[in-house]
């Protein structure tokens, strides 16, 4: 169905090809997953089935692309539109119309398909995929999964053979993942539409794909395999592909299911040993993903500017053991009583409107804790972060952060008591370079010249000075928010969705980061989808549903009996409750 | 069927339907409407007419609008006829007016102007008969536009451009997109705004502007340029293999016809030339449309369920007109009643015939599909 003959792709003012000899053919029928790291070219790969590379993104193509007998080259992507039906990473910018059923009818009418086609297209989708409530709605009025529905839902109305899938799930709770897979497994199965999917959360995807494509590294040939097979070699894999690697299991487990059959062993072997608590990692060892170097202290001048002293004797009590906890360097110290809350809230209620996005919900944070808010799309998370930095006015009850109200405290007051990094961490860069955008926050923060720059380079080596911000891959453009945010030094660090566009060696960078500034005592509250990261960090798990509070408690305690909530290696070893592969490998290593 | 039967069943096939996608009237339909309204408006002063027609088309808004962004702007342009009626009187008592009147009110210290700015005066007397006549043009004006407001917030734009001519259909597009920008930027400046207060910035002031601008029209540049590449992938823009005659012959009748369309108004407009000027026009303005029309079939688009003119939307739409008809007859036949005088003052009476020809125009709060209520708390976004 798609063939791709010796292609390269060269992208002006770039030193390598972004693609380079890839040779492949996927057949009628099949779902192939693409995988690899950030930056390889997988986006490129898709686009260039859609023929939007290189006719709408300029470049060079060298090779020949052709889907179902027709060549790239010389089709332009709206000669390909009966073909091939392309959703991009952001289902926003692929809205043409204002409403649902318009979006839904747009290709067909481009097409010029009869009007009783249409409409019967367009219902038969509408229940397809479960948006028949929404048929009038403006689009602009839907949440994130409900978006992503549409954006598939629009591309599927001229009954395309192929579906080109950019990170369809990235952005969606759990359960719509489950949703739009189900979707799609379904096209496969029995429409025989041939899927193509990029995705950097392989554990939602993997056991769905007939075949796997792997870019190993940029301009490197790529793999293309059954899915057990290439994730044997694969440098990202899911959990449940770790674990069956660190087992030596053979062929390899790539669903819950599979894994739990071989797992009856380790279930046995595990069954009396104590799971370590969650969120403290096993000394030096990060989290699952491969090559996550800590970025050590050597060599490097300055640490973390002045963190405050970790606070060991709070962390016994909520670990409930004693292990001596390495100390940071001390500096001035903050004016907080150590076991005061850095951020209290009681009884508080939002109203956006007339919708009441938050009802009475009480939490509160205490130093050196690491908090997870999961839960919908839509069910409040990202409001509460913003009340805590004081953008958004409670509607009733009380919020403390640091012992100040922040919607009544001064921007430049409340970055030293609170620092949030946006879902979109672009939205915080408007320099031209990093330098500039390190100059302008340490004046912010009135910290002296160089912190920022000194913490950019201690989270992620190797981000250039001179780059523009948003020619910096995802995890650069994080690492260096993050920085921006941490450079005013504030006790509680507040993330959304920090995990979404990385793949899992960033990640597990990222867990490495957050860990470590837990452990100097700040106290971080991320709200986010991903269950593996959840699993990974947090000591505390809140769940929100319609604006309440529906479970709060420690990780393994909330996580492990839900269904949704649950890390693959939980579910593959319950009802033992460990969370993470490393728990796992740790306890396997220590002698009993 | 029984006789009682029967006004039941007339009641209910009165009773206006809830709004479906499948009963909406046709935006037409409602500029029809409210056109007939301005017309209305346009040929009267009588403040308590005046008054009658913005409260008709009030009270239709407030009864058949919807919950929608545009519905809200009905509130914008009642503010708009407001501040039109205030600068109209600002500026009767700043300027003056060839208005005659005895009744002086209060006298403004005048301005001596040099004598070549003779027949503009600057402050003095002010007359009752002078702040009456600019009330009565400023409370027109101000009608004709909350009449264009109601329309606005009553018809979605949306479906109003998609009821262009084929070969147009794109340009159409492109303007609906275009009219999405605006939104999507004002939404970017709200989270860049953000943005700064999370780095500790005040998000107020020049310096904010500046810095937040730029950021601003990048975002917004990325996102016309992603949607254009979704445009693309999703067929817009492609064409019917036409003959090489029927397309030089559809560029040949646009071209021809609009040429004809500019020299032909050209001549009526030119103090000479009256005689070729209006068979030019309408030669040009056929020849553009049959080539608008040979053009369609270029394009190989279709409608997905395009808007149905029925008896409701004919009914609308006659509302209109009718209102607009009653009130261009009465200004022939009672052009007193329509135009109270200001010289002598006398109070406006409200003509009987005319005032019950505007309620004429409150046809559509009783026929219209009903909308959902928008007091109903809608399901969370």
């Amino acid at each position: 169905m798609i063939r791709f003959e010796q292609v390269s792709v060269r992208y002006e003012g770039l030193a390598r090809p972004t693609l380079s000899g890839v040779d492949l053919t996927v057949p009628e029928g099949e779902l192939v997953l693409v995988v690899g790291p950030s930056g390889v070219g997988k986006s490129t790969l898709l686009g260039a089935v859609s023929g939007l590379v290189p006719h709408f993104t300029g470049g060079v193509l060298t090779g020949r692309v052709t889907v179902g007998g027709r060549d790239t080259r010389t089709h332009k992507p709206r000669e390909l539109a009966d073909l091939v039906g392309t959703v991009g990473q952001d289902p926003l910018a692929h809205f043409v119309t204002d409403t649902v059923e318009d979006e839904l009818a747009y290709g067909m009418e481009s097409l010029g398909l009869a009007p009783d086609v249409m409409r019967r297209r367009v219902e038969e989708t509408l229940d397809l995929l479960g948006l028949a409530e929404l048929r009038d709605r403006p689009i602009a009025t839907l949440s994130g999964g409900q978006r992503q529905r549409v954006a598939i839902g629009s591309v599927l109305t001229p009954h395309p053979r192929v579906l080109v899938l950019d990170e369809p799930t990235s952005a969606l709770d759990p359960a719509a993942a489950e949703d739009v897979l189900a979707v799609l497994q379904r096209l496969v199965h029995d429409l025989g539409t041939t899927v193509l999917m990029a995705e950097h959360r392989l554990e939602r995807v993997v056991q769905y794909a007939d075949q796997v494509l792997l870019l190993p590294a940029p301009g490197a040939p790529p793999v293309l395999g059954a899915p057990a097979d290439v994730m044997a070699l694969s440098p990202v894999r899911p959990p449940v592909v770790a674990l069956g690697r660190l087992m030596g299991w053979d062929p390899l487990p790539l669903s819950v299911r599979d894994a739990r059959r071989r797992a009856a062993g380790l279930r046995e072997r595990l069954a009396d040993v104590e799971p370590p608590a969650p969120g403290q990692p096993p000394h030096g060892t990060p989290a699952g993903g491969p090559g996550a170097p800590l970025p050590g202290p050597g060599g490097r001048e300055a640490p973390l500017p002045a963190p405050p002293a970790a606070r060991p004797g709070f962390l016994d009590r909520l670990l409930g053991r004693g292990r001596p906890e390495r100390t940071a360097p001390a500096g001035p110290p903050t004016p907080l009583d150590p076991d005061a809350p850095v951020a209290s809230v009681q009884g508080l209620g939002v109203r956006h409107g007339r919708i009441e996005a938050l009802r009475g919900v009480t939490l509160s944070v205490a130093p050196g804790e690491t908090v997870a808010l999961m839960g919908r799309n839509g069910a409040g998370k990202s409001t509460l972060l913003t009340t805590l930095v004081g953008m958004t006015e409670p509607s009733t009850g009380s919020v403390l952060v640091g012992g100040l109200r922040p919607s009544r405290t001064p921007p430049r007051d409340m970055v030293r008591r609170v620092g949030l990094v946006p879902q979109e961490p672009r939205d915080l860069l408007y320099a031209d370079t990093v330098a500039a955008e390190c100059a302008a926050a340490d004046s912010d923060a009135g910290a002296p010249g160089g912190s920022c720059r000194a913490l950019v380079s201690e989270l992620l080596p190797g981000v250039p000075d001179d780059a523009h911000p948003r020619d910096l891959s995802e995890g650069q453009r994080l690492a260096l928010a993050l920085a921006l945010v941490l450079t005013a030094r504030p006790p509680l660090l507040l993330l959304d969705e920090p995990t979404r566009g990385l793949d899992y060696a960033a990640k597990a960078r990222l867990v490495g980061v957050l860990r470590r500034l837990a452990g100097e005592g700040r106290a971080i509250v991320l709200a986010t989808h991903d269950v593996e990261l959840a699993a990974e960090l947090a000591h505390r798990v809140v769940i929100l549903a319609d604006g309440e509070v529906v479970a709060d408690g420690p990780t393994r305690q909330v996580v492990v009996s839900s269904p949704a909530f649950a890390p693959q290696t939980a579910k593959i070893l319950a009802p033992g409750q460990w969370l993470t592969v490393a728990q796992v490998r740790t306890a396997l290593e220590t002698p009993a | 069927m029984t006789r009682s039967a029967g006004p039941s069943r007339l009641r209910h096939a009165l009773s206006a339907p809830a709004a479906t996608r499948a009963n909406a009237l046709p935006a037409g339909a409602w500029w029809v409407w409210a056109l007939g309204l301005a017309t209305a408006a346009s040929r009267t002063s009588n403040p308590l007419l005046l008054g009658l027609l913005v409260g008709v088309a009030g009270y239709v808004v407030a009864a058949r609008r919807t919950d929608a962004p545009w519905a809200r702007s009905y509130g914008a342009f009642v503010r708009l006829g407001l501040f039109v009626v205030a600068v109209r009187l600002v500026f009767s008592v700043l300027l003056g007016s060839s208005v005659p009147g005895t009744h002086t009110l209060f006298t403004l210290p005048e301005l001596p102007l040099p004598d070549w700015a003779q027949g503009i005066r600057l402050g003095g007397r002010v007359t009752a008969e002078q702040l009456v006549f600019a009330l009565y043009q400023g409370a027109k004006l101000a009608a004709l536009l909350i009449c264009i407001g109601a329309a606005n917030s009553l018809a979605n734009p949306a479906r109003l451009l998609k009821s262009l001519p084929g070969a147009l259909y794109e340009v159409g597009v492109a303007v609906v997109v275009a009219m999405t920008f605006a939104p999507n930027m004002v939404a970017d400046v709200a989270r860049l705004r953000t943005a700064r207060r999370l780095r500790g910035r005040p998000t107020g002031g020049i310096g904010a502007v500046l810095q937040i601008g730029l950021p601003v029209l990048e975002g917004a540049l990325e996102r016309s340029v992603a949607v254009a590449a979704s445009m693309d992938a999703r067929g817009y823009g492609r064409t019917a293999q036409v003959p090489p005659a029927v397309r030089r012959t559809t560029h040949l009748l646009t071209l021809g016809g609009l040429l004809g369309v500019c020299a032909g108004t050209y001549g009526l407009l030119a103090a000479q030339g009256a005689v070729f000027g209006l068979p030019l026009l309408l030669a040009g303005l056929l020849a553009a449309v049959a080539g608008l029309r040979l053009g369609g079939r270029r394009s190989v688009r279709t409608r997905y369920r395009p808007d149905r003119w029925g008896v409701r939307a004919w009914l609308v739409a006659a509302s209109g007109v009718a209102v607009a008809a009653a009130m261009i007859w009465a200004g022939t036949a009672d052009p007193e009643a329509l135009s109270p005088g200001v010289v002598p003052l006398t109070a406006p009476v409200l003509p009987l015939w005319p005032a019950v020809a505007v309620l004429v125009g409150l046809l559509p709060a009783a026929v219209a599909p009903l909308p959902p209520s928008p007091s109903q708390p809608k399901e969370r976004a």
